[in-house]
């Protein structure tokens, strides 16, 4: 993985802009953002951002490669539309974002401990193994992602919620056994290989 | 033949035993009552939502909303397709957008689904439950069923975000929309149209893997409805539902607040004030029981 981030550096030398145009979803549109800083005041998670959308613009266009891509910022999108529906440039930036994380996470270097990158990818396994969401699978998942004593901590102190879930009907049992799965499992899954597979072709990332 | 049918997408969380399922429940007691018609898209599969883009990507992503439509095309091909939950709305009119934007992906994507004897156009109109009933029937249609209005029940209409951006309902403001503050009027129901956080993001998918910070955002939300003297929220997004409701517990604990009001979903206040029992309603599935509303149900 980081192997791949060595091609992309060597690629695209000393032009970052380049480099997330090319690879990022709708990285093109990076060059348009104005710097008027209204994306950055409609995050949710506004403080626990270190560089706000508008900055992170700025910094990518300033060829600050490193500092951007190593960022957990991005990875405190809420996915809540503010910025777009804001943004007097009409940036579809809740993508960028999104796409930033996601390029981060593929060339190996965003940051390793980062809980919304650990669990979008357990999430991602989750549905793709058998089509559709898991649920009690994947909590359980959540909580033993620091380890077996803290997922017995976390497990305890949620509880009282899965309890609740569990008497109203909300929560299956069984999910460990079964659970979240369509006919089409298999063709799903084959599927995704195959666009996986497309799309590195098409970046470039394929080896 | 039904009123209206649609081609119905119901998405992971309202599947039997999911987080969801009593959701489904309620919708499918109010849309007897319209005479609305779901057909569900036979073998549907997750959309893949909206943490989906981090380890999956975007073709992957876009092929799982495709298999779906496609499957949507072959046997409804001629209904819109529907969703109850926003986030499979957007994920899905998302990828629909992408895909007919572009003949690259247009093509990588039936060349993907043709291994599987499918084909994706990407022609049906992609729909919010709420919209429907809004631009298909109306509030006016919606109003005539209801044998038993919501009389003196206070609720906070909680939209969120992604039933609301960026597509959200036409002719709806996205810092304050008003459509689920007219629904509940629609049932009877009083409206707190001064509900500060309507619009607030409870943090969606990062509720789970960042429960502090996200908390932090349902308590304003709960915090604002106590204010208006809500005695409930209502919401039109089952992530949005399970945020604000299910966290209460862990949120009192740690802000030492006393917060215990029902989260329900516009379709459990449209069933009772339609008639339905709390069964049909799904009010046995909340946690915070709706105790209001079980009263209402309950009468002859
Ligand atoms: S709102 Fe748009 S133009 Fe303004 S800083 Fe953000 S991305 Fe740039
Ligand atoms: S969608 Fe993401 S980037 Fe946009 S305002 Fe929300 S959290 Fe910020
Ligand atoms: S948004 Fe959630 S519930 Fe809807 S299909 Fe996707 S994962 Fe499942
Ligand atoms: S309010 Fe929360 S759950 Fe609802 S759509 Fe927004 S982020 Fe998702």
């Amino acid at each position: 993985m980081t192997d791949l981030n060595k091609v992309m550096v060597e690629k695209y030398r000393n032009d970052f802009l380049k480099e997330v145009e090319a690879n990022v979803e709708e990285g093109n549109w990076v060059k348009m953002c104005m710097q008027c800083g209204v994306c950055s005041g409609s995050c949710p998670l506004g403080p626990h951002w270190e560089h706000p959308p508008q900055e992170i613009f700025m910094m990518i266009r300033a060829g600050k490669r490193d500092e951007v891509l190593r960022s957990e910022s991005m990875w405190m999108c809420t996915s809540c539309y503010n910025c777009i529906v804001r943004c007097p440039r009409e940036l579809p930036i809740t993508h960028i974002m999104h796409g930033l994380a996601n390029y981060a996470h593929r060339l190996g270097i965003a940051p390793k401990l980062n809980p919304t990158r650990r669990f979008a990818k357990m999430f991602w396994n989750n549905i793709t193994a058998g089509g559709r969401v898991n649920e009690l699978k994947l909590s359980v998942g959540l909580y033993f992602m620091d380890g077996f004593a803290s997922g017995i901590k976390k497990g305890l102190e949620m509880l009282p919620v899965g309890l609740g879930m569990l008497k109203t009907g909300r929560l299956n049992p069984f999910g460990l056994f079964s659970g979240g799965h369509c006919k089409g499992a298999g063709d799903i899954r084959k599927m995704i290989k195959k666009a996986k597979e497309i799309e590195d072709k098409r970046k470039g990332f394929a080896a | 033949m039904a009123r209206k049918e649609y081609s119905f997408y119901p998405g992971c969380s309202s599947e039997r035993k999911a987080s969801a399922s009593n959701y489904m429940v309620s919708v499918e007691s109010m849309c007897k009552t319209l005479d609305i018609k779901l057909n569900e898209i036979p073998d549907w599969n997750c959309c893949g939502a909206s943490i989906g883009y981090a380890e999956g990507g975007e073709l992957p992503r876009h092929v799982m909303n495709a298999r779906n439509i496609a499957l949507s095309e072959k046997n409804f091909g001629n209904q819109d397709i529907v969703a109850t939950c926003a986030a499979c709305w957007l994920g899905a009119k998302e990828s629909q957008e992408r895909i007919n934007h572009s003949e690259t992906i247009f093509a990588d994507i039936n060349v993907i689904l043709k291994d599987a004897g499918l084909k994706y156009e990407g022609k049906q109109k992609i729909r919010h439950m709420v919209e429907v009933l809004i631009e298909d029937l109306g509030y006016e249609e919606l109003g005539k069923p209801v044998k038993k209005p919501l009389d003196g029940i206070k609720i906070a209409g909680y939209v969120g975000c992604q039933t609301n951006r960026p597509f959200g309902v036409d002719g709806e403001s996205f810092e304050s929309p008003k459509y689920l503050d007219k629904l509940v009027e629609t049932v009877g129901g009083t409206p707190l149209e001064k509900y500060e956080e309507k619009v607030t993001c409870c943090g969606g998918a990062l509720a789970f893997s960042e429960p502090e910070k996200s908390q932090a955002q349902i308590k304003k939300i709960i915090e604002s409805a106590y204010d208006h003297g809500a005695d409930m929220i209502v919401t039109p997004c089952p992530v949005c539902q399970m945020n604000v409701e299910v966290y209460q517990g862990q949120i009192n604990k740690k802000y030492g607040t006393k917060f215990n009001i029902p989260v329900t979903y516009y379709s459990q206040l449209m069933a009772v004030a339609y008639g339905a029992s709390a069964k049909e309603a799904g009010l046995d599935g909340n946690i915070v029981r709706a105790t209001k509303l079980e009263e209402i149900a309950a009468k002859k």
